[in-house]
C-alpha cells in the first residue's frame, strides 16, 4: 500500500514539473510550484523524515510561493515570448545534456543500498551514536535537533549566514534607492474585507503557532528555521492586506535589518562564549558547570538566532520588493 | 589562541559581517572590513607557520570529535592558499573605496563591503574545511556573496552577467551537493579523511562512479574549465574592477583546491586515475583552453575582457599539472595557483586604476596612456611579463615546473603547447603595451592624472610580489613541494 502511495505521489511530481515547464501564466507556475512543495514535503514524510518535510512544506510550498508572487507584482504576469529565438538557443542540446544527466543519475543509483535497510552505511557508521548517545550527551529528544544545532551546529551556523547573505544581496541590489522613498498608502488587497476580518483573527494564532514551532524544536519537529519562516509570513500576510506603511509602523524597515544581522551575532556569539570559557567553538558544554544544561543552553539560543534572522531576511525580501513595485507606481 | 587559530580565520570575518551592518555608515564600514581583512592575514600567516613547524592542524568545531562532528583540517596544501586569499582580500580592501567611488552608488557601500566579508570568509571556510558537505555550506555562502558583488557593476549588463554567474553557479554547487550525498549513501560518513579510508571498500560501485563524476563536472563549472566558463568572462568584465580582482585573484582557486582535495586525498590518487580517464579529459580540456582563451583574449578591446580569457587560459594550464598525475605535475600546479593569483591581482588593480580614472577600460582609447598615468602601466608591464612567464618573475618559475614536468613525462608535444600558449600571451600583452607605450597620445586619449596612492600602493605591493617570489622561491617552492609530497605520500 506504502508504495502504491509512493509511486502516485512521484507521479503527481513529475506531472507538476511539466506542467511547471509547459505553462506560459506565470501566475500558474508560481502555484503549481507551491504544489511541488506541497507535495515533496508529503514524499518526505512518508519517508518519515518529518522535520525536512515540515521546512519543505513552510519553505517550498508557503514563504517562496508568497516572495514569487510579490516579484510578478512587479514584472507581470506572462512570459514575454521573443517574437524570434536567439542565434544560440539550442533546446536540443539542452535536451541531450539533461538526458544525459538524468541518465547517469539512474545508473548511480543501481548500487545503492536498499531504502531503509539496516545494514546500509548510512545506518550503522554515524548514526548509531547519534541515537543513542544524543540522550545522555545532550539531553533533548528530537535527534534530529540535536544533529543540527550541536552535532553538526557549524553547518546550521553556515546556513544562517547564507540566509543573512541572501538578505543583505536583495539589499545591495533592490533596496538602496528605494530607502528614502515616501510609501504609497495602499495594500495589495485592502477591498477584501472577508479575508481582511479572518486574517485578523488567525495572525494572532499563526504568529503564537511560530512560537511554538520555534520552542518546541527540541521536542519535535520544528525550529528556527520553519518558525522564523511562519513568522514572517503571519507578518507579509498583515502587510499584503492592511498596507506597507501600516506594517512599517509595526516594525520598520531599519529595525528588521538590525534584527537580521542580532540574529546572526546571537548564533557567533553562543561560539565565542563557548571558546572564551575555554572550549572550542560552539562547544555548548562550556556554556554551564552541567555539560547537559550548557547543551540545552546553547541549543536554545542558537535556534533563536536562527528564527530571528530567518523571519527579519523573510520580511526584508518581502518590504523591499513591494516597496520598490509600489515606487515604480505600477503595484496594486 | 594559538589551538583556535583555523577556527579564527573563518569566523573573524563571518562575525564582522553583521557588525558591519549595524555600522551603518559606509566609511566605518570599510575601515572595520579593512581591519577585519588585515586581522584574517595576520591568523593566516600564524597559521602557515604553525603547519610548517608542527605539521598538520585539526580543529573539532562543537567539541565533536570527527566524523561525528565537523572537522577543520589545515595542512600544506590549504595553509597557503588561505594567506593567498586573505592577503590579496586586505590589499584589495584597502584600494576598494577608492576603486568604488565611481563605480557603485554610495548608498550601496555599505552592503558592498558587507558582501565582501561573506564571501571572503565563504573562500576561507571552503579552504579550510575537512569536512565534505561543511565545503557545500561555505560555497553557498561565497557564491550567493559573489553574485551580490557582481552585479553591483556600474553597467547594467553587469545584472545579466550575474545571474549567468548565478544559473552557471547553481548547477555546479548542486552537482557537488549531489555527489556528496552519493558518497554519503555509500559510507555513511562526511568527512573527508574518513571517506578516504572508507570509500575504498566501495570504490567498484557505480554510485561511487557517478558520486565522482557528478562532483568534478560541478567543481570544473566553478572553477571555469574550458567549455564550462562560459559565465566567467561576463562576470569578470561587468563586475566592479576591485571585485575583479579579488575573484580573479582567489575565487578559481579555491575551485581548484577543491578539485585537487577531492581527487587525491578523498578518491585517492588511484581511484581517480584508473577507474576514470580524468588524465584524458584534463589534458585535453586544458590545450583546448589555453589555445581557444588565449586566441580569442587577443582579440579583445576591453581589457578586463581581455584578462578575464587569459585566466581560463590559465586555467588550461592548472589543469594540465593535475593531468600530468605525476608529483612534479601537482607542484607545479599548486604553485602556480599561488603565483596565478599574484599576477591576476596585480594586473586586475592596475586595470582598475584605469577605470577609475578613465571610467572605461577600451584598449582604443588608450593610446599613450603611459604617459599620463606611468606608474599604473609600469605595473600592467611587469604583471603582463609574469604572466607571460619571463624570469625574474613569479610567472617564469611555474612555467619552467609545469614543462619540466611535461617533461618527465616525455610528453614532448605538450610541453610545446605550453611554450606556444606562453606565445600567444606575448601577442595579447604586446598589443596593450605597444598602445599604451609607444603610440602618440591622441585626441581620443582622456586627459587623465596618475591613479591616487590608495591603488598605486596596494598594486605596487603586488607587482613587488611577483618580482619577489620570483627571485626567492624558496618559500613558494617549498610550501608546493611538501604539499605536493603530502599529497603523494598519501598514495594508497
Amino acid at each position: 500500500m506504502e508504495s502504491f502511495v509512493h509511486v502516485v505521489i512521484i507521479l503527481m511530481l513529475v506531472t507538476t514539473a511539466i506542467a511547471i515547464v509547459r505553462v506560459k501564466d506565470l501566475f500558474a507556475v508560481t502555484m503549481l510550484a507551491g504544489i511541488y512543495g506541497l507535495l515533496s514535503a508529503s514524499f518526505f514524510v512518508l519517508m518519515d523524515a518529518h522535520d525536512v518535510a515540515f521546512t519543505e512544506a513552510a519553505v517550498g510550498a508557503g514563504i517562496s510561493t508568497l516572495l514569487v508572487l510579490t516579484t510578478l507584482s512587479m514584472t507581470g504576469r506572462f512570459e514575454k515570448a521573443s517574437v524570434k529565438p536567439q542565434a544560440d538557443y539550442r533546446p536540443v542540446l539542452a535536451l541531450v545534456l539533461v538526458t544525459v544527466t538524468g541518465a547517469l543519475l539512474i545508473y548511480g543509483t543501481q548500487d545503492m543500498p536498499g531504502f531503509g535497510t539496516a545494514d546500509a552505511p548510512v545506518q550503522t557508521h554515524v548514526v548509531p551514536r547519534y541515537l543513542n548517545d544524543s540522550a545522555t550527551e545532550i539531553g533533548i529528544p528530537n535527534v534530529v535537533a540535536s544533529i543540527l544545532a550541536s552535532y553538526r551546529g557549524y553547518d546550521t551556523f553556515g546556513e544562517v549566514v547564507v540566509i543573512f547573505t541572501a538578505g543583505i544581496g536583495v539589499l545591495a541590489m533592490v533596496m538602496s534607492n528605494a530607502t528614502k522613498m515616501p510609501v504609497v498608502q495602499t495594500a495589495l488587497m485592502s477591498d477584501h474585507v472577508v479575508l481582511r476580518i479572518v486574517s485578523k483573527m488567525l495572525i494572532p494564532l499563526i504568529m503564537l503557532f511560530a512560537l511554538y514551532v520555534q520552542f518546541h524544536g527540541e521536542y519535535g519537529p520544528g525550529g528556527g528555521f520553519q518558525a522564523g519562516v511562519i513568522f514572517a509570513s503571519a507578518f507579509i500576510l498583515y502587510a499584503m492586506l492592511f498596507g506597507l506603511t501600516a506594517a512599517r509602523n509595526v516594525v520598520n524597515h531599519t529595525l528588521v535589518q538590525l534584527l537580521s544581522a542580532l540574529g546572526v551575532l546571537l548564533y557567533g556569539s553562543v561560539g565565542v562564549v563557548a571558546m572564551i570559557n575555554g572550549g572550542n567553538f560552539l562547544d555548548y558544554n562550556f556554556l554551564s558547570d552541567d555539560p547537559v544544561a550548557g547543551q540545552m543552553l546553547g541549543i536554545l539560543l542558537v535556534e533563536l538566532g536562527v528564527g530571528i534572522t530567518v523571519a527579519s531576511v523573510m520580511i526584508i525580501i518581502f518590504f523591499t520588493f513591494t516597496a520598490r513595485s509600489q515606487k515604480e507606481g505600477e503595484a496594486d | 589562541m594559538i589551538v583556535h587559530l583555523s577556527v579564527l580565520q573563518v569566523i573573524i570575518p563571518l562575525i564582522a559581517a553583521p557588525i558591519c551592518l549595524l555600522l551603518r555608515k559606509s566609511e566605518l564600514a570599510w575601515a572595520f572590513a579593512t581591519l577585519v581583512a588585515f586581522m584574517t592575514l595576520a591568523v593566516s600567516v600564524a597559521l602557515l607557520s604553525q603547519v610548517m613547524q608542527s605539521g598538520p592542524v585539526s580543529y573539532e568545531l562543537g567539541g565533536w570529535e570527527a566524523p561525528w562532528g565537523i572537522e577543520y583540517r589545515v595542512d600544506m596544501l590549504n595553509a597557503p592558499l588561505l594567506v593567498l586569499i586573505s592577503a590579496i582580500s586586505a590589499l584589495a580592501l584597502l584600494a576598494s573605496r577608492t576603486s568604488i567611488e565611481n563605480e557603485i552608488p554610495e548608498n550601496r557601500h555599505t552592503f558592498f563591503y558587507i558582501a565582501w566579508l561573506l564571501c571572503m570568509a565563504g573562500l576561507l571556510g571552503i579552504t579550510a574545511t575537512g569536512d565534505a558537505f561543511n565545503v557545500f555550506v561555505f560555497l553557498e555562502i561565497s557564491s550567493l556573496a559573489t553574485y551580490t558583488l557582481i552585479a553591483l557593476g556600474k553597467d547594467r549588463r553587469a545584472l545579466w552577467a550575474s545571474f549567468q554567474y548565478l544559473v552557471a553557479g547553481t548547477i555546479g554547487a548542486t552537482f557537488i551537493l549531489i555527489g556528496i550525498g552519493l558518497m554519503y549513501v555509500m559510507t555513511g560518513t562526511l568527512n573527508m579523511a574518513d571517506l578516504a579510508q572508507r570509500l575504498p571498500d566501495v570504490e567498484n560501485t557505480k554510485t561511487v562512479f557517478t558520486a565522482f563524476a557528478f562532483l568534478i563536472v560541478g567543481v570544473c563549472m566553478k572553477l571555469a574549465l574550458f567549455p564550462l566558463h562560459l559565465w566567467l568572462p561576463n562576470a569578470y568584465t561587468f563586475a566592479p574592477s576591485i571585485v575583479t580582482t579579488f575573484l580573479a585573484a582567489t575565487a578559481t582557486k579555491v575551485a581548484v583546491y577543491v578539485m585537487i582535495r577531492f581527487i587525491f586525498d578523498v578518491f585517492g590518487f588511484e581511484f581517480s586515475f584508473t577507474h576514470f580517464p580524468l588524465q584524458e579529459v584534463l589534458l585535453t580540456l586544458g590545450i583546448a583552453g589555453i589555445f581557444v582563451a588565449s586566441v580569442v583574449a587577443i582579440y579583445q578591446d576591453n581589457l578586463k575582457r581581455m584578462l578575464a580569457y587569459s585566466s581560463v587560459a590559465q586555467v588550461g594550464y592548472i589543469m594540465l599539472g593535475i593531468s600530468f598525475a605525476s608529483q612534479t605535475g601537482i607542484m607545479a600546479t599548486l604553485l602556480h595557483m599561488l603565483n596565478h593569483g599574484l599576477m591576476k591581482g596585480a594586473l586586475f588593480l592596475a586595470l582598475a586604476a584605469v577605470v577609475y580614472r578613465m571610467g572605461i577600460a577600451q584598449l582604443s582609447q588608450m593610446h599613450g596612456i603611459a604617459s599620463r598615468m606611468p606608474l599604473t602601466m609600469a605595473a600592467f608591464l611587469i604583471g603582463g611579463l609574469s604572466l607571460i612567464g619571463v624570469p625574474l618573475t613569479v610567472g617564469f618559475i611555474s612555467k619552467w615546473y609545469l614543462v619540466s614536468a611535461a617533461l618527465e613525462n616525455g610528453w614532448w608535444p605538450v610541453a610545446a603547447a605550453i611554450l606556444l600558449g606562453s606565445l600567444l600571451s606575448v601577442v595579447y600583452i604586446w598589443r596593450v603595451i605597444e598602445v599604451a607605450y609607444f603610440k602618440p597620445v591622441s585626441e581620443s586619449t582622456p586627459d587623465v592624472k596618475e591613479a591616487p596612492a590608495a591603488l598605486l600602493i596596494p598594486m605596487w605591493i603586488l607587482v613587488l610580489a611577483n618580482l619577489y617570489f620570483g627571485i626567492e622561491t624558496s618559500l613558494t617552492v617549498g610550501v608546493s613541494q611538501m604539499a605536493a609530497a603530502d599529497l603523494f605520500g598519501g598514495l594508497r
